[in-house]
Protein backbone atom coordinates (compact mmCIF):
# COMPACT_ATOMS: atom_id res chain seq x y z
CA UNK A 1 0.00 0.00 0.00
CA UNK A 2 1.16 3.34 -0.90
CA UNK A 3 0.75 6.18 1.88
CA UNK A 4 -0.54 9.41 0.65
CA UNK A 5 3.22 11.11 0.65
CA UNK A 6 4.45 8.56 -1.45
CA UNK A 7 1.58 9.16 -4.12
CA UNK A 8 1.95 13.06 -3.91
CA UNK A 9 5.82 12.69 -4.48
CA UNK A 10 5.60 10.53 -7.75
CA UNK A 11 2.99 12.89 -8.69
CA UNK A 12 5.25 15.78 -8.52
CA UNK A 13 7.54 14.36 -11.14
CA UNK A 14 11.41 13.93 -10.96
CA UNK A 15 12.95 16.55 -9.52
CA UNK A 16 14.99 18.35 -11.79
CA UNK A 17 12.99 21.92 -13.03
CA UNK A 18 11.53 20.79 -16.32
CA UNK A 19 12.35 16.91 -16.07
CA UNK A 20 14.71 16.76 -19.16
CA UNK A 21 17.44 17.88 -17.00
CA UNK A 22 20.22 16.08 -15.25
CA UNK A 23 20.65 17.37 -11.72
CA UNK A 24 23.47 19.70 -10.79
CA UNK A 25 25.50 17.31 -9.23
CA UNK A 26 25.76 14.57 -12.14
CA UNK A 27 26.09 17.71 -14.65
CA UNK A 28 29.10 19.19 -12.46
CA UNK A 29 30.79 15.78 -12.63
CA UNK A 30 29.94 14.78 -16.51
CA UNK A 31 31.31 18.06 -17.67
CA UNK A 32 34.15 17.57 -14.92
CA UNK A 33 35.16 13.95 -17.15
CA UNK A 34 34.87 15.52 -20.26
CA UNK A 35 37.23 18.27 -19.76
CA UNK A 36 39.68 16.22 -17.86
CA UNK A 37 40.02 13.72 -20.85
CA UNK A 38 39.91 17.16 -23.50
CA UNK A 39 43.04 18.45 -21.41
CA UNK A 40 44.78 15.11 -20.84
CA UNK A 41 44.53 14.18 -24.36
CA UNK A 42 44.16 17.85 -26.23
CA UNK A 43 45.25 20.57 -24.55
CA UNK A 44 48.66 19.31 -22.41
CA UNK A 45 50.08 17.77 -25.80
CA UNK A 46 49.47 21.10 -27.58
CA UNK A 47 50.81 23.39 -25.11
CA UNK A 48 53.75 21.06 -24.27
CA UNK A 49 54.98 21.49 -27.94
CA UNK A 50 55.53 25.04 -27.16
CA UNK A 51 57.00 24.55 -23.43
CA UNK A 52 59.66 22.12 -24.89
CA UNK A 53 60.23 24.51 -27.92
CA UNK A 54 60.84 27.12 -26.03
CA UNK A 55 62.76 25.60 -23.19
CA UNK A 56 65.86 26.38 -23.98
CA UNK A 57 64.98 30.06 -24.76
CA UNK A 58 64.49 32.19 -27.63
CA UNK A 59 68.08 31.96 -29.12
CA UNK A 60 68.42 28.21 -28.82
CA UNK A 61 64.74 28.14 -30.42
CA UNK A 62 66.04 30.34 -33.21
CA UNK A 63 68.95 28.66 -34.21
CA UNK A 64 67.56 25.32 -34.37
CA UNK A 65 65.48 26.81 -37.01
CA UNK A 66 68.25 28.41 -38.79
CA UNK A 67 69.59 24.81 -39.28
CA UNK A 68 70.14 24.66 -43.02
CA UNK A 69 68.86 21.05 -43.49
CA UNK A 70 65.79 22.36 -41.18
CA UNK A 71 66.03 24.65 -43.46
CA UNK A 72 66.04 22.95 -46.76
CA UNK A 73 62.90 20.78 -45.12
CA UNK A 74 60.64 23.68 -44.79
CA UNK A 75 61.29 25.21 -48.02
CA UNK A 76 60.28 21.34 -49.54
CA UNK A 77 57.31 21.07 -46.94
CA UNK A 78 56.04 24.43 -48.71
CA UNK A 79 56.71 23.33 -52.20
CA UNK A 80 55.25 20.27 -52.06
CA UNK A 81 52.27 21.74 -50.64
CA UNK A 82 52.51 24.64 -52.99
CA UNK A 83 52.03 22.33 -56.09
CA UNK A 84 49.70 19.94 -54.04
CA UNK A 85 47.10 22.35 -53.26
CA UNK A 86 46.61 23.89 -56.36
CA UNK A 87 46.47 20.86 -58.05
CA UNK A 88 43.31 19.17 -55.93
CA UNK A 89 41.71 22.59 -55.96
CA UNK A 90 41.36 22.32 -59.92
CA UNK A 91 40.17 18.92 -59.54
CA UNK A 92 37.63 19.50 -56.56
CA UNK A 93 36.60 22.55 -58.41
CA UNK A 94 35.66 20.21 -61.65
CA UNK A 95 34.35 17.59 -59.68
CA UNK A 96 32.00 19.65 -58.19
CA UNK A 97 30.51 21.12 -61.08
CA UNK A 98 30.05 18.05 -62.67
CA UNK A 99 28.23 16.26 -59.89
CA UNK A 100 26.67 19.27 -58.29
CA UNK A 101 25.51 21.01 -61.25
CA UNK A 102 24.14 17.51 -63.77
CA UNK A 103 22.26 14.13 -63.12
CA UNK A 104 24.00 10.78 -64.46
CA UNK A 105 24.10 7.48 -63.17
CA UNK A 106 26.56 6.23 -61.26
CA UNK A 107 26.99 9.57 -58.96
CA UNK A 108 26.85 7.60 -55.52
CA UNK A 109 29.62 5.31 -56.66
CA UNK A 110 31.60 8.61 -57.87
CA UNK A 111 31.55 10.09 -54.84
CA UNK A 112 32.54 7.01 -52.69
CA UNK A 113 35.45 6.70 -55.15
CA UNK A 114 37.08 10.22 -54.45
CA UNK A 115 36.32 9.61 -50.35
CA UNK A 116 38.49 6.52 -51.47
CA UNK A 117 41.74 8.09 -49.77
CA UNK A 118 40.14 8.60 -46.64
CA UNK A 119 40.02 5.18 -45.97
CA UNK A 120 43.59 3.68 -46.88
CA UNK A 121 46.50 3.84 -44.45
CA UNK A 122 48.74 6.43 -45.86
CA UNK A 123 51.63 3.67 -45.66
CA UNK A 124 49.69 1.77 -48.03
CA UNK A 125 49.43 4.95 -50.33
CA UNK A 126 52.73 5.16 -50.45
CA UNK A 127 53.48 1.36 -51.09
CA UNK A 128 51.33 2.10 -53.93
CA UNK A 129 53.33 4.72 -56.00
CA UNK A 130 56.57 2.44 -55.38
CA UNK A 131 54.65 0.06 -57.03
CA UNK A 132 54.31 1.82 -59.41
CA UNK A 133 57.27 3.55 -59.66
CA UNK A 134 60.22 1.76 -58.04
CA UNK A 135 63.02 0.14 -59.11
CA UNK A 136 60.86 -3.34 -59.57
CA UNK A 137 57.78 -1.38 -60.24
CA UNK A 138 55.76 -1.62 -63.20
CA UNK A 139 57.38 1.35 -65.05
CA UNK A 140 60.37 1.28 -63.26
CA UNK A 141 62.55 -0.19 -65.73
CA UNK A 142 61.21 2.35 -68.31
CA UNK A 143 62.15 5.42 -65.50
CA UNK A 144 65.53 3.90 -65.08
CA UNK A 145 66.51 3.92 -68.74
CA UNK A 146 65.27 7.95 -68.97
CA UNK A 147 67.27 8.17 -65.69
CA UNK A 148 63.74 10.00 -64.57
CA UNK A 149 63.42 9.44 -60.45
CA UNK A 150 60.24 10.09 -58.79
CA UNK A 151 60.34 7.53 -55.74
CA UNK A 152 63.14 8.70 -53.25
CA UNK A 153 62.55 12.18 -55.04
CA UNK A 154 60.19 14.81 -54.65
CA UNK A 155 58.03 13.77 -57.50
CA UNK A 156 56.86 11.06 -55.63
CA UNK A 157 56.63 12.88 -52.80
CA UNK A 158 54.34 15.20 -54.81
CA UNK A 159 52.25 12.10 -55.68
CA UNK A 160 51.81 10.74 -52.41
CA UNK A 161 50.47 14.07 -50.97
CA UNK A 162 48.63 14.72 -54.02
CA UNK A 163 46.93 11.28 -52.98
CA UNK A 164 46.23 11.90 -49.56
CA UNK A 165 45.12 15.07 -49.29
CA UNK A 166 42.61 14.76 -52.66
CA UNK A 167 39.03 14.78 -51.51
CA UNK A 168 39.43 17.55 -49.41
CA UNK A 169 38.19 20.24 -51.78
CA UNK A 170 35.91 18.14 -53.59
CA UNK A 171 34.14 17.02 -50.30
CA UNK A 172 33.61 20.55 -48.92
CA UNK A 173 32.71 21.53 -52.15
CA UNK A 174 30.24 19.32 -53.58
CA UNK A 175 27.20 20.15 -51.00
CA UNK A 176 27.88 23.84 -51.26
CA UNK A 177 27.64 23.89 -54.99
CA UNK A 178 24.74 21.64 -55.01
CA UNK A 179 22.85 23.80 -52.56
CA UNK A 180 23.18 26.88 -54.62
CA UNK A 181 21.78 25.23 -57.53
CA UNK A 182 21.46 26.34 -60.99
CA UNK A 183 19.40 28.81 -61.12
CA UNK A 184 21.75 31.71 -61.02
CA UNK A 185 23.74 30.06 -63.65
CA UNK A 186 21.40 29.71 -65.93
CA UNK A 187 19.79 33.48 -65.27
CA UNK A 188 23.55 34.31 -66.45
CA UNK A 189 23.76 32.22 -69.37
CA UNK A 190 20.13 33.73 -70.37
CA UNK A 191 21.24 36.73 -69.95
CA UNK A 192 23.88 36.60 -72.73
CA UNK A 193 26.93 35.04 -70.00
CA UNK A 194 29.68 32.54 -71.61
CA UNK A 195 30.15 29.41 -69.88
CA UNK A 196 33.70 30.61 -67.98
CA UNK A 197 32.45 34.00 -67.35
CA UNK A 198 29.62 32.53 -65.42
CA UNK A 199 31.56 30.14 -63.90
CA UNK A 200 33.55 33.08 -62.79
CA UNK A 201 30.95 36.13 -61.87
CA UNK A 202 28.43 33.77 -60.58
CA UNK A 203 29.21 30.10 -59.63
CA UNK A 204 33.00 30.98 -58.17
CA UNK A 205 31.42 33.88 -55.73
CA UNK A 206 28.68 31.79 -54.41
CA UNK A 207 31.26 29.34 -53.11
CA UNK A 208 34.11 30.95 -52.34
CA UNK A 209 34.11 30.29 -48.67
CA UNK A 210 33.19 26.68 -48.58
CA UNK A 211 36.27 26.62 -50.87
CA UNK A 212 38.22 28.58 -48.78
CA UNK A 213 37.22 25.56 -46.07
CA UNK A 214 38.61 23.11 -48.54
CA UNK A 215 41.48 24.82 -49.48
CA UNK A 216 42.91 25.41 -46.28
CA UNK A 217 41.69 21.66 -44.41
CA UNK A 218 44.09 20.45 -48.14
CA UNK A 219 46.85 22.24 -47.33
CA UNK A 220 46.83 21.82 -43.64
CA UNK A 221 47.47 17.63 -44.47
CA UNK A 222 49.74 17.97 -47.03
CA UNK A 223 51.87 20.33 -44.78
CA UNK A 224 51.56 17.55 -41.74
CA UNK A 225 51.72 14.47 -44.17
CA UNK A 226 53.60 11.69 -42.45
CA UNK A 227 52.88 8.33 -43.38
CA UNK A 228 52.77 8.04 -47.29
CA UNK A 229 55.39 10.49 -48.05
CA UNK A 230 57.92 8.51 -45.26
CA UNK A 231 57.58 5.53 -47.63
CA UNK A 232 58.03 7.34 -51.02
CA UNK A 233 60.89 9.85 -49.38
CA UNK A 234 64.40 7.74 -49.20
CA UNK A 235 64.93 9.88 -46.28
CA UNK A 236 68.53 11.64 -47.86
CA UNK A 237 68.66 14.89 -45.36
CA UNK A 238 68.65 18.27 -47.12
CA UNK A 239 66.83 16.64 -50.18
CA UNK A 240 63.87 14.45 -49.53
CA UNK A 241 62.90 15.56 -46.05
CA UNK A 242 59.85 17.52 -45.33
CA UNK A 243 59.02 19.06 -41.90
CA UNK A 244 57.48 15.95 -40.04
CA UNK A 245 60.06 13.89 -41.76
CA UNK A 246 62.78 16.24 -40.12
CA UNK A 247 60.84 15.75 -36.52
CA UNK A 248 61.40 12.60 -36.84
CA UNK A 249 64.80 12.29 -37.50
CA UNK A 250 66.17 14.53 -34.80
CA UNK A 251 63.96 12.88 -32.15
CA UNK A 252 65.81 9.69 -33.18
CA UNK A 253 69.11 11.32 -33.04
CA UNK A 254 67.85 11.35 -28.87
CA UNK A 255 70.18 14.09 -28.05
CA UNK A 256 68.67 16.67 -25.47
CA UNK A 257 69.85 19.23 -28.41
CA UNK A 258 68.30 17.53 -30.86
CA UNK A 259 65.41 17.07 -29.09
CA UNK A 260 64.80 20.80 -28.55
CA UNK A 261 65.59 21.11 -32.38
CA UNK A 262 62.49 18.63 -32.93
CA UNK A 263 60.00 20.51 -30.84
CA UNK A 264 60.66 23.82 -32.38
CA UNK A 265 60.03 22.20 -35.86
CA UNK A 266 57.17 20.51 -34.64
CA UNK A 267 56.01 24.18 -33.00
CA UNK A 268 56.13 25.58 -36.28
CA UNK A 269 53.65 22.30 -37.50
CA UNK A 270 51.78 23.08 -34.05
CA UNK A 271 51.53 27.07 -35.28
CA UNK A 272 50.26 25.78 -38.59
CA UNK A 273 47.42 23.89 -37.23
CA UNK A 274 46.58 26.54 -34.55
CA UNK A 275 46.22 28.71 -37.82
CA UNK A 276 43.97 26.21 -39.31
CA UNK A 277 41.77 26.22 -36.68
CA UNK A 278 41.73 29.82 -36.05
CA UNK A 279 40.54 30.15 -39.72
CA UNK A 280 37.74 27.05 -39.85
CA UNK A 281 36.81 28.31 -37.21
CA UNK A 282 35.82 31.79 -37.90
CA UNK A 283 34.62 30.31 -41.58
CA UNK A 284 31.80 28.11 -39.72
CA UNK A 285 30.51 31.40 -37.45
CA UNK A 286 30.42 33.64 -40.65
CA UNK A 287 28.66 30.72 -42.38
CA UNK A 288 25.88 30.32 -39.86
CA UNK A 289 25.78 34.01 -39.49
CA UNK A 290 24.90 33.80 -43.58
CA UNK A 291 22.37 31.10 -42.81
CA UNK A 292 20.76 33.31 -40.03
CA UNK A 293 20.33 35.93 -42.06
CA UNK A 294 19.21 34.33 -45.00
CA UNK A 295 16.47 31.95 -42.72
CA UNK A 296 15.28 35.54 -41.79
CA UNK A 297 15.44 36.56 -45.18
CA UNK A 298 13.35 33.81 -46.26
CA UNK A 299 12.26 30.75 -44.45
CA UNK A 300 13.89 28.64 -47.02
CA UNK A 301 16.14 26.24 -45.24
CA UNK A 302 18.60 24.96 -48.10
CA UNK A 303 20.38 28.21 -48.84
CA UNK A 304 23.45 27.23 -47.23
CA UNK A 305 25.25 23.73 -47.32
CA UNK A 306 24.24 21.04 -45.20
CA UNK A 307 28.14 20.47 -45.03
CA UNK A 308 28.70 23.97 -43.55
CA UNK A 309 25.28 24.61 -41.08
CA UNK A 310 25.81 25.57 -37.83
CA UNK A 311 24.87 22.03 -36.41
CA UNK A 312 26.37 20.14 -38.26
CA UNK A 313 30.31 19.55 -37.35
CA UNK A 314 33.49 17.10 -38.71
CA UNK B 1 25.12 9.41 -69.88
CA UNK B 2 23.78 12.48 -68.55
CA UNK B 3 20.41 13.06 -68.52
CA UNK B 4 20.31 16.93 -69.60
CA UNK B 5 16.60 17.33 -70.27
CA UNK B 6 16.19 20.71 -67.73
CA UNK B 7 19.88 21.38 -67.45
CA UNK B 8 21.50 23.70 -70.15
CA UNK B 9 24.75 24.76 -68.23
CA UNK B 10 27.87 24.17 -70.14
CA UNK B 11 31.12 22.28 -68.85
CA UNK B 12 29.86 18.54 -68.28
CA UNK B 13 32.20 16.77 -71.12
CA UNK B 14 35.38 18.91 -69.83
CA UNK B 15 35.08 18.89 -65.96
CA UNK B 16 33.76 15.02 -65.72
CA UNK B 17 36.37 14.18 -68.53
CA UNK B 18 38.74 15.68 -66.11
CA UNK B 19 37.42 14.47 -62.98
CA UNK B 20 37.42 11.06 -64.31
CA UNK B 21 40.87 11.70 -65.76
CA UNK B 22 42.42 12.84 -62.66
CA UNK B 23 40.46 9.80 -60.43
CA UNK B 24 42.34 7.52 -62.46
CA UNK B 25 45.57 8.64 -62.74
CA UNK B 26 46.04 9.59 -59.07
CA UNK B 27 43.50 7.33 -57.46
CA UNK B 28 42.39 4.13 -59.51
CA UNK B 29 45.61 3.53 -61.15
CA UNK B 30 48.09 3.35 -58.06
CA UNK B 31 44.97 0.91 -56.14
CA UNK B 32 44.68 -0.96 -59.14
CA UNK B 33 48.23 -1.36 -59.82
CA UNK B 34 49.07 -2.87 -56.19
CA UNK B 35 46.38 -5.71 -56.50
CA UNK B 36 47.45 -6.54 -59.84
CA UNK B 37 50.75 -6.80 -58.59
CA UNK B 38 49.65 -8.72 -55.10
CA UNK B 39 47.86 -11.12 -57.65
CA UNK B 40 50.34 -12.30 -59.60
CA UNK B 41 51.64 -14.44 -56.68
CA UNK B 42 49.94 -17.34 -55.76
CA UNK B 43 47.88 -17.98 -52.70
CA UNK B 44 49.80 -20.10 -50.87
CA UNK B 45 52.62 -17.52 -51.38
CA UNK B 46 50.48 -14.86 -50.52
CA UNK B 47 49.29 -16.45 -46.84
CA UNK B 48 52.69 -17.49 -46.22
CA UNK B 49 54.18 -13.99 -46.39
CA UNK B 50 50.59 -12.40 -45.23
CA UNK B 51 50.60 -14.74 -41.82
CA UNK B 52 54.59 -15.01 -40.52
CA UNK B 53 54.97 -14.88 -36.56
CA UNK B 54 55.68 -11.02 -36.91
CA UNK B 55 52.93 -10.06 -39.43
CA UNK B 56 50.48 -11.98 -36.73
CA UNK B 57 51.94 -10.30 -34.10
CA UNK B 58 51.64 -6.85 -35.41
CA UNK B 59 47.78 -7.33 -36.83
CA UNK B 60 47.12 -8.09 -33.42
CA UNK B 61 48.50 -5.17 -31.77
CA UNK B 62 47.06 -2.82 -34.63
CA UNK B 63 43.69 -4.43 -34.16
CA UNK B 64 43.67 -4.12 -30.32
CA UNK B 65 45.17 -0.83 -29.80
CA UNK B 66 42.31 0.32 -32.49
CA UNK B 67 39.82 -1.24 -30.39
CA UNK B 68 40.64 -0.27 -27.32
CA UNK B 69 41.65 3.08 -28.79
CA UNK B 70 38.11 3.22 -30.06
CA UNK B 71 36.00 1.86 -27.31
CA UNK B 72 37.67 5.03 -25.15
CA UNK B 73 36.96 7.18 -27.39
CA UNK B 74 33.39 6.13 -27.58
CA UNK B 75 32.60 6.55 -23.65
CA UNK B 76 34.44 9.87 -23.02
CA UNK B 77 33.85 11.37 -26.30
CA UNK B 78 30.14 10.29 -25.93
CA UNK B 79 30.17 12.28 -22.52
CA UNK B 80 31.87 15.25 -24.44
CA UNK B 81 29.98 15.58 -27.13
CA UNK B 82 26.85 15.43 -24.79
CA UNK B 83 28.32 18.00 -22.50
CA UNK B 84 29.11 20.67 -25.42
CA UNK B 85 26.02 20.06 -27.05
CA UNK B 86 23.70 20.40 -23.99
CA UNK B 87 25.63 22.28 -21.15
CA UNK B 88 26.53 25.82 -21.04
CA UNK B 89 29.50 26.44 -19.04
CA UNK B 90 32.73 28.94 -19.37
CA UNK B 91 35.36 27.95 -21.76
CA UNK B 92 32.59 25.52 -23.84
CA UNK B 93 33.31 27.34 -27.74
CA UNK B 94 36.92 26.69 -26.99
CA UNK B 95 37.01 23.92 -26.10
CA UNK B 96 34.42 22.77 -28.95
CA UNK B 97 37.06 24.48 -31.29
CA UNK B 98 40.08 22.06 -29.31
CA UNK B 99 38.25 18.94 -30.27
CA UNK B 100 39.32 19.27 -34.05
CA UNK B 101 42.99 19.49 -32.78
CA UNK B 102 44.08 15.92 -33.98
CA UNK B 103 42.57 16.78 -37.32
CA UNK B 104 44.39 19.63 -37.70
CA UNK B 105 47.70 18.95 -35.72
CA UNK B 106 50.33 16.71 -38.34
CA UNK B 107 50.70 12.99 -36.88
CA UNK B 108 54.21 13.23 -36.42
CA UNK B 109 53.55 16.52 -34.30
CA UNK B 110 51.37 14.50 -31.76
CA UNK B 111 53.16 11.11 -31.52
CA UNK B 112 56.83 13.50 -30.45
CA UNK B 113 54.63 15.50 -27.92
CA UNK B 114 52.49 12.24 -26.24
CA UNK B 115 55.43 10.67 -26.12
CA UNK B 116 57.37 13.60 -24.28
CA UNK B 117 54.05 13.97 -21.94
CA UNK B 118 53.59 10.09 -20.64
CA UNK B 119 57.56 9.56 -20.61
CA UNK B 120 59.42 9.41 -17.20
CA UNK B 121 60.44 13.00 -17.47
CA UNK B 122 57.45 14.66 -18.93
CA UNK B 123 54.44 16.01 -17.56
CA UNK B 124 51.57 13.35 -17.23
CA UNK B 125 54.45 10.42 -17.17
CA UNK B 126 56.35 11.73 -14.11
CA UNK B 127 52.77 10.86 -11.64
CA UNK B 128 52.00 7.75 -14.18
CA UNK B 129 55.39 5.74 -14.51
CA UNK B 130 56.05 5.77 -10.54
CA UNK B 131 53.42 3.65 -9.96
CA UNK B 132 53.61 1.64 -12.70
CA UNK B 133 51.60 3.08 -15.84
CA UNK B 134 54.17 3.16 -18.35
CA UNK B 135 52.86 5.82 -21.24
CA UNK B 136 55.51 5.65 -23.78
CA UNK B 137 57.37 3.10 -25.56
CA UNK B 138 54.41 0.89 -24.72
CA UNK B 139 51.64 -1.11 -26.33
CA UNK B 140 49.68 1.47 -24.00
CA UNK B 141 51.81 4.09 -25.91
CA UNK B 142 50.15 2.85 -28.99
CA UNK B 143 46.72 3.12 -27.23
CA UNK B 144 47.57 6.50 -26.20
CA UNK B 145 48.08 7.58 -29.55
CA UNK B 146 45.28 6.38 -30.90
CA UNK B 147 42.74 7.88 -29.24
CA UNK B 148 44.39 11.53 -29.96
CA UNK B 149 43.16 11.09 -33.36
CA UNK B 150 40.23 9.36 -33.11
CA UNK B 151 38.51 11.41 -30.64
CA UNK B 152 36.97 14.10 -32.89
CA UNK B 153 35.12 11.04 -35.07
CA UNK B 154 33.42 10.43 -32.01
CA UNK B 155 32.49 13.51 -31.17
CA UNK B 156 32.09 15.65 -34.27
CA UNK B 157 29.77 12.47 -35.56
CA UNK B 158 27.47 12.52 -32.23
CA UNK B 159 26.84 16.58 -32.02
CA UNK B 160 24.70 17.29 -35.08
CA UNK B 161 22.66 14.89 -33.70
CA UNK B 162 22.53 15.71 -30.13
CA UNK B 163 21.80 19.15 -31.04
CA UNK B 164 19.06 18.29 -33.38
CA UNK B 165 17.39 15.77 -31.04
CA UNK B 166 13.66 16.82 -30.31
CA UNK B 167 13.96 17.41 -26.43
CA UNK B 168 9.87 17.40 -26.83
CA UNK B 169 10.21 13.34 -26.25
CA UNK B 170 12.16 14.03 -23.25
CA UNK B 171 9.88 16.01 -21.89
CA UNK B 172 6.46 13.70 -22.59
CA UNK B 173 8.02 10.65 -20.54
CA UNK B 174 9.32 13.28 -17.40
CA UNK B 175 5.49 14.05 -17.93
CA UNK B 176 4.47 10.60 -17.77
CA UNK B 177 6.76 10.18 -14.33
CA UNK B 178 10.04 8.88 -15.94
CA UNK B 179 13.00 9.76 -14.05
CA UNK B 180 15.99 11.16 -15.72
CA UNK B 181 17.84 8.02 -15.73
CA UNK B 182 15.11 5.82 -16.92
CA UNK B 183 14.65 9.06 -19.96
CA UNK B 184 18.16 8.50 -20.68
CA UNK B 185 18.46 4.78 -20.82
CA UNK B 186 14.95 4.11 -22.69
CA UNK B 187 14.65 7.25 -24.90
CA UNK B 188 18.03 8.96 -25.36
CA UNK B 189 20.53 5.96 -25.07
CA UNK B 190 18.70 3.75 -28.02
CA UNK B 191 18.44 6.98 -30.37
CA UNK B 192 22.15 7.63 -29.88
CA UNK B 193 23.28 4.32 -30.55
CA UNK B 194 23.63 3.84 -34.28
CA UNK B 195 25.31 7.29 -33.86
CA UNK B 196 27.90 6.15 -31.41
CA UNK B 197 28.01 2.55 -33.25
CA UNK B 198 29.47 5.08 -36.46
CA UNK B 199 31.56 6.73 -34.48
CA UNK B 200 33.43 4.26 -32.80
CA UNK B 201 33.64 2.91 -36.87
CA UNK B 202 35.33 6.19 -38.01
CA UNK B 203 37.69 6.15 -34.92
CA UNK B 204 38.41 2.53 -35.10
CA UNK B 205 38.98 2.63 -39.28
CA UNK B 206 41.22 6.00 -39.13
CA UNK B 207 43.30 4.05 -35.94
CA UNK B 208 44.12 1.06 -38.16
CA UNK B 209 45.75 2.54 -40.67
CA UNK B 210 47.39 5.67 -38.36
CA UNK B 211 51.72 5.86 -38.69
CA UNK B 212 52.88 8.50 -37.92
CA UNK B 213 51.65 9.31 -33.94
CA UNK B 214 52.52 5.72 -33.32
CA UNK B 215 55.85 5.15 -34.35
CA UNK B 216 56.96 8.11 -32.10
CA UNK B 217 55.39 6.80 -29.08
CA UNK B 218 55.53 3.33 -29.45
CA UNK B 219 59.38 1.90 -28.69
CA UNK B 220 58.72 -0.21 -32.28
CA UNK B 221 60.03 -3.91 -30.81
CA UNK B 222 58.71 -6.59 -33.33
CA UNK B 223 56.07 -9.21 -31.96
CA UNK B 224 55.69 -6.42 -28.92
CA UNK B 225 55.41 -2.83 -29.79
CA UNK B 226 55.33 -2.90 -33.40
CA UNK B 227 52.11 -2.19 -35.42
CA UNK B 228 51.57 -3.30 -38.91
CA UNK B 229 52.34 -0.34 -40.96
CA UNK B 230 55.47 -0.17 -39.42
CA UNK B 231 56.02 -3.92 -40.88
CA UNK B 232 55.43 -2.73 -44.05
CA UNK B 233 57.86 -0.11 -43.93
CA UNK B 234 60.55 -2.03 -42.58
CA UNK B 235 59.75 -4.68 -45.08
CA UNK B 236 60.20 -2.27 -47.74
CA UNK B 237 63.47 -1.16 -46.35
CA UNK B 238 64.36 -4.23 -46.75
CA UNK B 239 63.50 -4.92 -50.18
CA UNK B 240 61.26 -7.23 -49.54
CA UNK B 241 58.38 -6.17 -51.40
CA UNK B 242 56.50 -9.50 -51.72
CA UNK B 243 55.61 -9.96 -48.42
CA UNK B 244 55.10 -5.51 -47.57
CA UNK B 245 52.48 -5.62 -50.45
CA UNK B 246 51.09 -9.04 -49.07
CA UNK B 247 50.52 -7.25 -45.81
CA UNK B 248 49.76 -3.78 -47.27
CA UNK B 249 46.75 -5.92 -49.49
CA UNK B 250 45.45 -7.12 -46.03
CA UNK B 251 45.17 -3.79 -44.65
CA UNK B 252 43.78 -2.53 -48.03
CA UNK B 253 40.81 -5.54 -47.80
CA UNK B 254 40.04 -4.53 -44.06
CA UNK B 255 40.13 -0.87 -45.36
CA UNK B 256 37.41 -1.31 -47.94
CA UNK B 257 35.65 -3.61 -45.51
CA UNK B 258 35.40 -1.05 -42.69
CA UNK B 259 34.43 1.53 -45.64
CA UNK B 260 31.35 -0.53 -46.68
CA UNK B 261 30.58 -0.90 -42.66
CA UNK B 262 30.56 2.44 -42.38
CA UNK B 263 28.40 3.43 -45.12
CA UNK B 264 26.08 1.13 -43.85
CA UNK B 265 25.96 2.32 -40.61
CA UNK B 266 25.63 5.91 -41.30
CA UNK B 267 22.36 5.05 -43.23
CA UNK B 268 21.03 2.64 -40.66
CA UNK B 269 21.74 5.78 -38.15
CA UNK B 270 20.01 7.89 -40.44
CA UNK B 271 17.08 6.24 -39.95
CA UNK B 272 16.58 7.09 -36.36
CA UNK B 273 16.47 10.98 -36.84
CA UNK B 274 13.22 11.51 -38.07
Amino acid sequence: MQTDTQIFRRARGPKSPRGTEESPFVKWILISVALAFVVLFLLLPLINVFWQAFDRGLKVYYESLADPDTLSAIKLTLLIAGITVPLNLVFGLAAAWAIAKFNFKGKPVLITLIDLPFAISPVVAGLMFVVLFGRQGFFGEWLDAREIRIIFAVPGMVLATVFITFPFVARELIPVMQATGTEQEQAALTLGAGGWQTFWYVTLPSVRWGLLYGVILCNARAMGEFGAVSVVSGHITGQTDTMPLRVEKLYQSASAASMTAAFSVASLLAFLALLTLIIKTFLEWRTQREYEAAQRAQPEPTLIAPSLQPTSHR
Amino acid sequence: MASRKFNTLPGFGLTMGFTLFYLSAIVLIPIGGLIVKVLGMSWSELWRLATTERAIAAYKLTFGASFLAALTNAVFGTILAWVLARYQFPGRRFFDALVDIPFALPTAVAGLTLANLFSQSGWVGQFLVPVGIKGAYSQLGVVIALIFVGLPFVVRTLQPVLESMEREVEEVAATLGAGRFRTFFTIIAPTLLPTIITGFALAFARAVGEYGSVIFISSNIPRQTEIAPLVIITLLEQYEYSAAMALALVLLVISFALLITINLLERWASRYQH
